[in-house]
């Protein structure tokens, strides 16, 4: 497993406010966190969590204004990609980072074929031209389990189910070999059969490609299937991050077991209602001050309301932002 | 495609005898007189003959049907014979207009060229600057770019073009005597300086007739981008890391085009109508200054023609915006 190996994007301090006309929304607030060569990070949150956001910032894919990064840094290969100036970082999308969207149906442009929609980064990137771009998009999407793939370069968009979509929407973020991809919500949008399906798809590219993963779902059981950590985001900030085993054995935060509770079981006695969180993700109009959780928390205290809690290490690799322990946790500081 | 256009075309038959029924009873039941402008002098007997001279002595089914028979039979093959040297409708009655006592078909290819030249000219103007302006403004929306644009679009889009018109003749005609304020169809273009007559006399009305399309073509331009802008395969395009520029001249461009594209073609035949109130303001004698003419000499021959080769051109362009609509997106298949 990838551990301990060395960080391929490291972000510290990432902070994004959205000036909309009703006032400022701080949507990223401090994040850091790092991905190493060949893992797969899962971040999972509610919708309005940020997670989304927290991607898209350190891409530049932000429509600006409204959005602005305020502060933070984001190390890749040697430069930090909020300094690095439009046309460099230019470079960097589509070629060293790949990216993945939510919606198949709508992500591909419905008035090019797929075949130049692959080439498209393989001629920007890579230089590639003509008959070599072509064999190379062939390749690709053949890579991805679409049969046929030579002669189907030459289809539109909506001649392919949405499970296919997704896939040449893998084949044009892998086109470039991209040492990072992100994949927000990729398999959202899909029916289970299909989801599965994509799921073993990239798991087996991972492994054929080597490349890092930062993997964007509400999904846990997505989760649980094929992420080695998982970050889980609240309010715009990270609360919690540890690997995949330790965090559903060993939940820290009362969102994160709140999360976990939400899960239907399929096996014992059925627990009636489906369990749920009340309340609303906030919507933050200043920088937190408080816990952004602490409305909705079961074990919120005065301190929380006062303070709003740093990350602390709770084991190896793992660490929550929570001036709460649940009852017998080993370590900590409570 | 083939299949779907030829059956679009037989459709269409019906459809124009339809109107063309339509358009001649109308006609038959409108008040007026076309003797109405002789003398009062001639006395009745004579103006009986003149009336049944005129044909109007038969019922109105025969009218109809010769007139319809000229139409679609005899005049083609006129056209014919002009291109070919052959002598197929020789001797052959034409449409002839009451008022000018010469073949309808022959007067409208006099009045063509001014009217292509002028409002032809006006509509590709105004399509050729409205295109970059609706793109611009959509990418720097409520820029102060857009602003103005928007500002002078709503104005040129509600001034009506009568007094746009005479605006511009007060201003650029009479005050400052930068360009005449009628146009001289005997112009003939034979050199430099008469080329560079003929271009100062098509400025003002192409100027206002430019002003008044470009100003809806590029509102619905902007519409479209705006729409465009805010899709899913846009993000998609910045995440391949294309440069702006590719992205919205390539990827969002050629999706908003698709529907500009249809109106624009929609409004081609409003140009062979011809822009009668600016024909009328510049004194260009094009195809809407003859018809408004003969409304008002009651020459119904003429009326009757223009008007109908109107509605050939409304359900052939009809035709042409689906077919381009077709080409111009993938997801649409006709057959």
């Amino acid at each position: 497993m990838p551990d301990g190996s060395v960080p391929v994007l490291e972000v510290e301090g990432l902070t994004t406010v959205f000036r909309t006309r009703s006032g400022a929304v701080h949507a990223v607030n401090d994040v850091s966190f790092d991905l190493r060569a060949g893992e797969l990070l899962g971040v999972v949150g509610e919708s309005g969590s940020g997670k989304s956001v927290t991607m898209m910032s350190l891409l530049g894919l932000l429509p600006r204004p409204p959005a602005e990064v305020r502060g933070g840094r984001v190390s890749f290969e040697g430069a930090d990609l909020l300094t690095l100036g439009e046309e460099r970082l230019r470079s960097v999308r589509g070629g060293r980072i790949g990216i993945v969207f939510q919606d198949p149906m709508t992500s591909l442009n419905p008035v090019f074929t797929v075949g130049f929609q692959i080439m498209e980064p393989l001629r920007r990137h890579l230089g590639m031209t003509g008959a070599q771009a072509r064999n190379r998009a062939a390749g690709l999407l053949e890579l991805v389990g679409i049969p046929d793939a030579a002669r189907r370069l030459a289809d539109f968009p909506h001649q392919f189910s949405g499970g296919q979509r997704q896939r040449v929407m893998i084949a044009i973020a892998l086109a470039c070999e991209p040492k990072v991809l992100i994949a927000d919500e990729p398999t959202t949008a899909l029916d289970v059969t299909i989801q599965a399906q994509i799921l073993e798809l990239v798991r087996d590219l991972r492994r054929k490609l080597g490349m890092a993963i930062v993997w964007i779902t509400h999904d846990l059981g997505v989760i649980a299937g094929i992420a080695d950590r998982v970050m889980v985001m609240y309010g715009g900030q990270v609360v919690e991050q540890a690997p995949v085993r330790a965090l559903f054995a060993d939940p820290r935060h009362p969102y994160t077991r709140a999360l976990l509770g939400t899960v239907p079981q399929l096996r014992g006695r059925r627990a009636g209602r489906l369990r749920t969180i009340e309340g609303q993700p906030p919507i933050l109009r200043a920088p937190p001050a408080s816990c952004p959780f602490a409305p909705r928390c079961a074990h919120v205290t005065e301190r929380c309301r006062r303070e709003n809690p740093r990350r602390r290490p709770v084991a190896p690799g793992h660490d929550v932002a929570c001036h709460w322990s649940p009852p017998g946790a080993g370590d900590g500081d409570g | 495609m083939l299949t779907y256009t030829l059956r679009r075309l037989l459709t269409a038959i019906p459809t124009l005898i339809f109107i063309s029924l339509v358009i001649f009873l109308l006609l038959e039941a409108a008040p007026g007189d076309p003797l109405a402008d002789q003398p009062l002098t001639i006395p009745p007997e004579v103006r009986e003959k003149m009336r049944i001279a005129l044909g109007l002595g038969e019922p109105v089914w025969v009218r109809y049907w010769k007139w319809l028979v000229q139409f679609v039979w005899v005049e083609p093959r006129v056209v014919l014979d002009g291109w070919l040297g052959t002598g197929f409708a020789a001797g052959e009655a034409r449409i002839v207009s009451w008022q000018f006592r010469a073949p309808v078909f022959d007067i409208i290819w006099q009045r063509i060229p001014q009217t292509l030249w002028v409002v032809g000219m006006a509509y590709l103007v105004g399509v050729l600057i409205a295109i970059p302006i609706g793109v611009y403004s959509a990418v720097r929306q409520y820029s102060w770019f857009d602003q103005i644009g928007t500002f002078v679009s709503m104005l040129g889009f509600s001034v009506p073009t009568f007094f746009s018109g005479v605006l511009l003749i007060v201003i650029f005609a009479v005050n400052l005597g930068w360009f005449p304020s009628i146009y001289d169809t005997t112009l003939r273009v034979t050199d430099w300086d008469s080329f560079v007559r003929q271009v100062r006399q098509m400025a003002l009305p192409i100027a206002v007739l430019a002003l008044f399309n470009a100003s809806q073509i590029s509102r619905f331009m902007r519409a479209s981008m705006l729409d465009n802008l805010n899709q899913d395969y846009v993000r998609t395009a910045r995440a391949k890391g294309l440069p702006e520029r590719r992205v919205v001249l390539l990827h969002v461009l050629r999706n908003s085009l698709i529907p500009v594209v249809t109106v624009v073609a929609l409004g081609v035949p409003t140009i062979f109508g011809g822009a009668i109130i600016t024909e009328q303001v510049f004194k260009v004698n094009g195809l809407g200054q003859l018809l408004i003419t003969a409304i008002y000499a009651n020459d119904l021959p003429m009326v009757q023609t223009l008007t109908f080769i109107f509605a050939i051109l409304i359900v052939l362009f009809n035709l042409i915006a689906d077919i381009l609509y077709g080409l111009l997106d993938p997801r649409i298949r006709y057959d």
